[in-house]
């Protein structure tokens, strides 16, 4: 399926990577265009990773972390949720649509969560199309590494 | 001891670069006495057809400062690469884009269109544009092709060292040109050379607190600035997390006045955009998303704040076409 969106999702591992794994041991179905990266925290995910995903491929990137005053280290989920909002406001600065990243809370218990935001992220990508971040500059003017 | 053979030249820059070279004040003398010049626009007439002449590796060092804008800086570095045994990205422009790749966030056309078609000075009924080349009577005048992006030295050809700086402070500038012309042992090909190795805000001496709480931001030219205290603590923002030291603190310490991030990245960071965000983003004090989003919006231009010298470098680059 190669028109399948890329997404890269990044997922905290005490709430919504067991989330993604419960969906996984209830052989709930759902889209493979998702790869998940597992993080600590989703105040691990640094702005960098979500650029580098963005840059090397990914369509879109989803960032899921444990709801709001669940967090295993506290605040993470909510450093997490502010560099969201800020990193949404430069993308567009940069002419990328603010809804390739998104930013979801999924608790170690919503497995069937997790799929269905999993398959309708998909499909709000498709619907934006390929990304495929142009390399920075001309190749005749800049030298080819 | 035969004379170190030295070029300087400016691309997309200022001239503040070759200002700051000449800011070593007497010593510029010892340099003249230990260096021969072969090209140094601002200072001296020499000819380009002067440094084609000479053969290949025939210039010790050369310190090329400013950005990569058109086809004549890129003949120019390509053939300054070709004359010289060391090449150095001299200054924030050469080193990461400078604030002429802040036109990264716009295209050519954009730019033409904005300069010379809608700018309130501007009358322009036809809607004349440059062109590359023109046919007069005499025969064609030719100038050179403005590129559609600005690159920093290093995307355009192989770089031995990096010389940071908005402009670079005169005291590295010297501690360069004193261990090139002593013959020190040189660093590694690749380095930075000139600054730290530390982020600025290591070795800066404002008082901070350890867990700051910003309800908004403020912006400088609107607000008493404090000289003691740390200039995100007082809701402004600084680029000092983010920002090589080795600057002297001309900023932060003598002039009261935020970094703005010319020494560009410490070592260890990929992007001072995305650096600078994750910084920022532990200092407001909100959780609910509507508090969040009100206190982002009183930071207006986040990717021209954040990125203001290193848009060349910077992971995203450009503007979505």
């Amino acid at each position: 399926m190669t028109n399948d969106p890329k997404i890269v999702a990044f997922l905290c591992h005490w709430c919504s990577y067991t989330g993604a794994d419960l969906a996984g041991t209830s052989r709930i179905k759902y889209t493979p265009a998702v790869r998940i990266v597992r993080v600590m925290c989703s105040g691990r995910i640094e702005p960098s990773f979500v650029l580098k995903a963005l840059k090397e491929g990914a369509d879109g990137v989803l960032i899921c972390g444990c709801h709001p005053g669940d967090c295993h280290y506290q605040e993470g989920n909510y450093k997490a949720l502010r560099r969201f909002h800020m990193l949404k406001e430069m993308l567009g600065q940069f002419g990328l649509e603010g809804d390739r990243v998104r930013l979801e809370w999924v608790s170690a218990s919503e497995g069937d969560r997790f799929a269905k935001l999993a398959d309708s992220f998909t499909e709000e990508i498709r619907r934006l199309g390929p990304l495929a971040w142009k390399r920075v500059g001309n190749e005749s003017e800049r030298r080819v590494a | 001891m035969s004379k170190l053979k030295v070029a300087v030249y400016w691309a997309a820059s200022c001239g503040g670069c070759d200002v700051a070279i000449l800011d070593i004040h007497e010593k510029v003398l010892a340099v003249n006495e230990a260096c021969e010049f072969f090209l140094w626009p601002i200072a001296m007439d020499f000819k380009y057809a002067d440094v084609e002449a000479l053969p290949d590796k025939h210039i010790d060092l050369t310190l090329f400062n400013g950005a990569i804008r058109n086809s004549e800086n890129k003949h120019i570095a390509e053939l300054l690469r070709r004359k010289s045994k060391v090449l150095v990205a001299f200054g924030s422009c050469a080193h990461t884009g400078g604030i002429p790749a802040l036109a990264n966030l716009y295209s050519k056309d954009q730019i033409f269109h904005r300069a010379y078609v809608e700018s309130p000075s501007t009358v322009n009924p036809q809607g004349t544009l440059p062109q590359t080349a023109t046919p007069v009577t005499e025969g064609e005048l030719t100038i050179p092709t403005m590129f559609d992006h600005v690159y920093s030295l290093d995307q355009v050809v192989d770089v031995e060292y990096y010389v940071p700086g908005c402009p670079p402070n005169p005291e590295r500038i010297w501690e360069v040109l004193f261990a090139v012309v002593s013959g020190a042992t040189l660093p590694p090909p690749g380095s930075v050379i000139g600054a730290g190795e530390r982020a600025l805000c290591d070795s800066c001496g404002r008082k901070r607190t350890e867990d700051k709480r910003i309800t908004g931001f403020n912006r400088v030219a609107t607000t008493p600035l404090d000289p003691d205290i740390c200039f995100l603590d007082q809701g402004l923002i600084c680029l000092g997390p983010v920002t090589r030291d080795g600057c002297g603190q001309q900023c932060v310490k003598a002039s009261n006045m935020p970094c703005r991030g010319c020494y560009g990245l410490p070592p260890g960071i990929t992007d001072q955009g995305a650096k600078m965000i994750a910084a920022v983003a532990s200092v407001i004090d909100a959780r609910e998303p509507e508090d969040i989003r009100k206190i982002v919006a009183t930071l207006p231009d986040q990717a021209g704040y954040y990125y203001r010298f290193s848009m060349s470098q910077s992971m995203l680059g450009r503007k979505k076409a």
